[in-house]
């Protein structure tokens, strides 16, 4: 099965062979290298760009004005804050100019812990990003996720942040993308450029791609279940998953885990069944807990579900320090871990009515 | 009134002659419209202003040479918010303008959104203006590399006050336009009007001539005294036809005047700088091109005109409050997370 790297890779081939991108960008993201994480190797329109955040969302957003379908990139997260006035006027032009000029363009940009990447290659950008209106927001967890919401944010006629989960993006998936070969050491040899020689004459070699897409606003579940809902994205969800079962064998508990896959729009219809469904609420991120995005999502459910709940909604998140720090012993209580989703899951489920 | 400027305009372009008669005109019209919108402000026709009265001797002989219409294969403009002159000379109506002014629905750029002289007019590839400084200059290579690749010879034209040129985004834009074999077709502006609100420029700048900056990116620049049209024209025919031609970028400084502040903030009163339409005006009288009873009789026509526009404007309707989702995404509003209502 692809990894994450190769999903993006496969589905950016895709965006400038058949859906009109003429240009995928960013630092270190042409060759030799095909950026940081691979993600753009072997692409026939990637280019590298100054070492300019600014150049790069404002470039990415003129092209859009001229109706073209970029695809640029913020080689991390941690580096996108200079830009953000850029990317709120990105958000505001269809609005601002009454529809006249949509900003068609996908700013993708890995983001989260779990490289051991210390202070400023650790950052989780969910809370900002949702906070710029007029931007779509994705953040997928599994290759093949990675792929469809690819295709659907360059298809898309709004700005689309496409974020994607760093600690996660060499992890093989267990579904298969529509046309990939069976065997991945076969994907590999067609779309891995050669470690440590020479690629100045290396091309890939590229699998047949039906069309496919998953819709950006629709979350998915992943594990169903009677006993409590848990929403999260990103690096957490194969956490949440792998707790969930640990709960269920252990003690009968049955938790419904749910990726939300797109942060906005996102599936407000399979969040507000489910926790009406369950009554109990955990929304498990990264991203530092003051004015956190899982906070919204709980004061609507609140809102919406609060005469089903049975228990008060928790929000388990990282701690709101000024970044992830070095040392193992320092991620490792920073951000949620397998224990502590684990042991938050079980208490939400074991308060009492 | 349009089709006679954009006619107008397409001639100015392709003969390179001036037509000083026109020029004259046209600075007159701009002066008037911001004219009276500096007077809404004060009878409650309008909130705020700011605007672009000094800067008509250079903004009409660029709008009128710019190649104007839509998509890649004509000029993009990526402006500040003293650009109306530019508008004016393309052939926007004044009531156009007067309508984002008094915020009426019926504001083509902006629909009553945003404040006056932020333009945004697709057919004419007028990029949505904004008040942040200078983002223009980051935003403006992505329409110039849009244009290198389609061919053809229309450019991109992006321009802004000196304070701004101290953001990072002015440095973005000379790196981007000069990559090496990869330079783009961009003009791009300078308005020195030697004040960022209420601060001199000389007294927060090292450098005394900022386009000189460019030559460190290997971008042709020059300057041009932007109180003088036809010292503009001239070397807006110049510098236009290189950049149309070479497909590189042109890195030019204008020395203009700014008659009336910052904006209605510091009060909008007229202050003692050079005035490009008085000096013109004296000029064109003395060559003999016009008598000072044309010219007065030029300047009633279009305060009459800016007048009739208002009067028109203050019949037309406000926004109304339950459209305020519109036009947030392409292709409509995602149903979730539900909308507040609108506070009534």
């Amino acid at each position: 099965m692809a990894t994450l790297a190769q999903a993006i890779r496969l589905a950016l081939h895709v965006g400038e062979t058949r859906l009109g991108v003429t240009d995928v960008f960013g630092e270190d993201v042409g060759p030799p290298l095909g950026g940081v994480f691979t993600c753009t190797q072997g692409l026939a329109t990637a280019w590298n760009t100054p070492l300019d955040e600014r150049g790069i969302v404002g470039t990415a957003f003129g092209l859009a004005l001229a109706g073209e379908r970029p695809v640029a990139e913020i080689q991390f997260c941690d580096y996108i804050y200079n830009t953000i006035d850029l990317l709120k006027l990105a958000g505001n032009c269809c609005w601002s100019s009454m529809g006249q000029f949509p900003v068609p363009m996908v700013l993708m940009s890995p983001v989260g812990s779990g490289i051991h990447g210390s202070i400023y290659h650790s950052h989780s950008f969910d809370a900002i990003a949702t906070h710029i209106p007029g931007w779509k927001v994705v953040l997928p967890s599994t290759p093949l996720d990675t792929y469809g919401l690819m295709i659907a944010a360059i298809k898309d006629p709004n700005p689309v942040m496409f974020l994607y989960p760093k600690a996660l993006i060499r992890h093989q998936g267990t579904e298969k993308i529509p046309g990939e070969p069976d065997d991945p050491k076969v994907l590999s040899r067609m779309i891995d450029a050669p470690v440590g020689s020479s690629r100045e004459h290396w091309r890939p070699s590229w699998p047949d791609l039906p069309d496919f897409e998953i819709p950006i606003g629709s979350a998915k579940c992943c594990r169903p279940g009677e006993h409590l809902t848990v929403l999260t994205y990103g690096r957490t969800v194969p956490l949440c998953e792998q707790a969930a079962q640990k709960l269920f064998e252990q003690e009968g508990i049955s938790a419904e885990v749910i990726d939300l896959r797109t942060l906005f729009p996102y599936d407000g219809e399979m969040i507000l069944a489910s926790t009406r469904k369950t009554g109990r609420l955990l929304v498990v991120n990264e991203d530092t807990e003051v004015t956190n995005f899982g906070e919204h999502l709980i004061r609507v459910l609140t809102e919406h579900c609060f005469y089903h709940l049975q228990a008060p909604p928790r929000l388990l998140a990282g701690a709101n320090t000024p970044g992830v720090g070095l040392s193992w012993n320092l991620e490792r209580v920073s951000v949620p871990q397998l224990d502590a989703i684990h042991a938050a899951m079980r208490e939400v489920a074991m308060t009492e009515a | 009134m349009s089709d006679v400027h954009g006619s107008a305009q397409v001639q100015a372009r392709r003969s390179a002659q001036m037509d000083v008669r026109q020029v004259y005109r046209l600075m007159a019209k701009a002066r008037a419209l911001e004219e009276r919108m500096i007077r809404m402000t004060r009878s409650n026709d309008g909130y705020f202003w700011i605007g672009g009265p000094g800067e008509e001797a250079f903004n009409v002989p660029l709008g009128l040479l710019i190649k104007r219409g839509q998509g890649p294969a004509f000029d993009y403009l990526h402006h500040h918010y003293r650009s109306s002159a530019i508008l004016v000379a393309m052939g926007l109506p004044l009531i156009d303008a007067i309508r984002q002014m008094a915020q009426r629905a019926t504001d083509p750029n902006s629909g009553g959104r945003n404040f006056v002289n932020h333009f945004a007019k697709r057919e004419w590839n007028v990029v949505p203006g904004a008040s942040t400084i200078e983002t223009q200059y980051s935003i403006a290579p992505g329409t110039a590399l849009a244009q290198a690749r389609h061919g053809g010879n229309g450019i991109t034209i992006v321009n802004g006050g000196d304070a701004g040129s101290s953001e990072g985004d002015f440095a973005t834009c000379l790196n981007w336009s000069s990559r090496p074999g990869r330079e783009l077709p961009m003009l791009i502006l300078i308005m020195n009007n030697n004040w960022g609100i209420s601060t001199p420029f000389e007294s927060v700048h090292g450098d005394r001539i900022i386009a000189r900056r460019a030559e460190a990116f290997g971008i042709r620049w020059g300057t041009v005294n932007g109180n003088d049209p036809v010292a503009s024209w001239r070397k807006l025919v110049e510098v236009m036809a290189y950049v149309r031609k070479e497909r590189k970028p042109y890195c030019l400084e204008a020395y203009v005047s700014r008659l009336h502040g910052h904006s209605s903030s510091s009060g909008a009163g007229r202050v003692q700088e050079p005035d490009c339409l008085e000096m013109f005006g004296r000029d064109l009288v003395e060559r003999e091109i016009l008598t000072a009873a044309e010219i007065e009789s030029i300047q009633a026509e279009y305060e009459r005109e800016a007048m009739d526009a208002l009067l028109q404007a203050r019949q037309e309707p406000e926004p109304d409050g339950d459209t305020i989702y519109d036009h947030t995404f392409a292709g409509g509003t995602p149903g979730w997370p539900p909308l507040h209502k609108p506070f009534v």
